[in-house]
């Protein structure tokens, strides 16, 4: 007498996207390529976006002058990620990182690789590792993931801000 | 300031759940509007207008629902507005339908928020990739645990003190009907024990992924003063935005947060919130905001707020009750879940919470926030009429 429920129907739908970036996150996606990491100076409060809009998000107005910022610096404060999702595949557990590149103002979300996940830990030193030059292209991607470096940690009251 | 009077008339919720497959979006809204203005003493006529909210489309993969929704919601020939704010947007669509009233345009207005979440992946939604980031970001946790992680060193607070969080609103939640966890076995040990997906968040303090939906009607003052139900006064809302990523931004005490709490208060006239307010409801989708959140809205000190989880404040029996429904940890329809937070403190002060009743609640505060906490919208409601 019952039909079976129909519960649902599946119907793929493709995306494809033609990006604009503007002209200070293509000077950062330029800079990727080359290797090296470009932020963007605040002419009100003095701070450095990495990567940089075309503005302040705090001051609101245009940023000036191009910085080259750092490809070391000190992870502000971690996720260790147990869980993959979607087709996302990275050896678990690893650790998603908030990194302060040395000379910016701003953090970027990187994966640690190079220690064991139990001894990661706030305010460690850490430096970037590239992929191979010949794989570089405009993206930040190319930073494959953030090693410690041999170095003490950074003092708590000088990262603070960052967390 | 406010305008004129306004008045929560009805409320209405669905039963939060995995999987609602025996409707479809459009009869997931009309569920809870139904009970809405059912709660209220009105049918669809007394309506002058609809607004609706819900979180990004990409959690269905349906866009732009409200154009399909417009029947089912009765707004044929009246005002229908979307509104979105990401997970706060339960919180700002309530308010939009709000100041319609303030204002004077409309004398009732339909408020009504939904997710569907079965129906896509909203983690899929939540991780996408973009040329500036590395693809790293496994959903809304992934996002949140580090923040998590900053205010634990900050704060230097007791590890367990997520755990308690989910034990009382998973507690609490067992009085609500309406809530979508229910489970009367929940034990700390359980929740210990539970998988720790991002560190130092375990899959036990984290929210269920819910099919709900909440609906509100707002009436002028006349139309509340006409009303044979206990309505909810509206003493103050109050929303306030943020950039995502901002040199210098606190993003474990966000300052549109603070901002957000003060513009609140002062609208309400509360000077003390945590002896004005009776209870509150606020947007929690992991344990550990709740103490973050006590700290932003001017309950706690800066850095003291799990000491009212661990000593018993945030109770159903405490001086400061705080989701008393279960909340966000037990019930996530997203789009929703501001909303149930905004309603359930409005029948806080009706005296028509049912099980979850905290004695004696004249005046309440409703709190949602979203994005990468960069959204804050929040509300003030009361027994009595504002003077």
């Amino acid at each position: 007498m019952t039909a079976e429920p129909i519960t649902g129907i599946v119907t793929p739908i493709r995306l494809d996207y033609t990006y604009t970036p503007g002209t200070s996150p293509s000077q950062f996606l330029r800079g990727m390529k080359e290797g090296r990491i470009l932020g963007r100076r605040c002419p009100s409060c003095a701070k450095v976006y990495v990567p940089p809009r075309g503005g302040c998000p705090m001051c609101g107005v245009e940023f000036a002058e191009e910085v080259r910022v750092a490809d070391t610096g000190t992870l502000v404060t971690f996720a260790v990620v147990n869980v993959n999702f979607a087709n996302r595949v990275i050896d678990l557990p690893y650790v998603s990182g908030e990194v302060r590149f040395d000379g910016s103002d701003t953090t970027s979300m990187v994966l640690v690789q190079g220690i064991p996940v139990d001894q990661v830990r706030m305010g460690m030193r850490v430096k970037a590792h590239w992929l191979p030059r010949d794989e570089w292209d405009f993206t930040f991607a190319n930073i494959d993931y953030v090693e410690p470096l041999d170095e003490p940690d950074a003092d708590y009251e000088s990262y603070k801000e960052f967390v | 300031m406010s305008g004129q009077l306004a008045a929560v008339l009805g409320t209405g919720q669905t039963k939060h759940v995995a999987k609602r497959d025996d409707v479809s979006i459009a009869g997931l809204v009309r569920e809870a509007a139904d009970r809405a203005l059912e709660d209220a003493g009105l049918t669809y006529a007394d309506i002058d207008a609809v607004v609706i909210g819900k979180a990004p489309d990409m959690f269905e993969g349906v866009m732009m629902p409200e154009l399909y929704l417009a029947e089912a919601l009765g707004a044929i020939g009246k005002p229908l507005i979307r509104v979105h704010t990401a997970g706060s947007v339960g919180g700002s669509t309530a308010i939009v339908a709000t100041h319609l009233v303030q204002a004077g345009v409309h004398e009732r207005v339909l408020t009504v928020a939904f997710e569907k979440q079965s129906e896509s992946n909203a983690m899929w939604a939540l991780s996408i990739k973009i040329p500036f980031s590395q693809p790293l970001v496994a959903g809304a946790g992934g996002y949140f645990a580090p923040i998590i992680r900053g205010y634990i060193r900050k704060a230097d607070a007791p590890l367990d003190t997520g755990f308690q969080v989910v034990l009382k609103d998973r507690l609490n939640a067992l009085k609500n009907p309406y809530a979508h966890l229910h489970q009367p076995d929940i034990s700390m040990e359980q929740i210990i024990e539970s998988p720790l997906l991002w560190d130092p968040i375990r899959y036990a303090e984290t929210c269920p992924s819910s099919d709900g939906a909440a609906a509100m009607v707002i009436g002028s003052e006349r139309a509340a003063d006409a009303s044979s139900r206990p309505v909810a006064w509206i003493h103050g809302t109050a929303v306030r935005s943020e950039p995502t990523m901002g040199a210098g931004r606190d993003r474990v005490n966000p300052h549109a947060g603070r901002d957000c709490a003060k513009a609140v208060y002062a609208e309400a006239g509360i000077t003390d919130p945590f002896r004005e307010i009776d209870c509150a409801e606020i947007y929690v989708p992991f344990s550990w905001f709740e103490p973050m959140w006590l700290e932003n809205l001017g309950f706690a000190e800066e850095g003291t707020g799990w000491k009212m989880v661990h000593d018993g404040t945030t109770a159903l029996d405490g001086d400061l009750p705080i989701n008393m429904s279960g909340g966000v940890l037990s019930s996530n329809p997203i789009g929703a879940s501001g909303m149930i937070r905004f309603l359930e403190v409005a029948n806080q002060v009706r005296g028509t919470a049912g099980e979850h009743q905290v004695d004696g609640a004249r005046k309440a505060l409703g709190h949602a926030y979203g994005g990468g906490s960069q959204f804050f919208a929040m509300w003030v409601v009361g027994k009595d009429k504002p003077k």
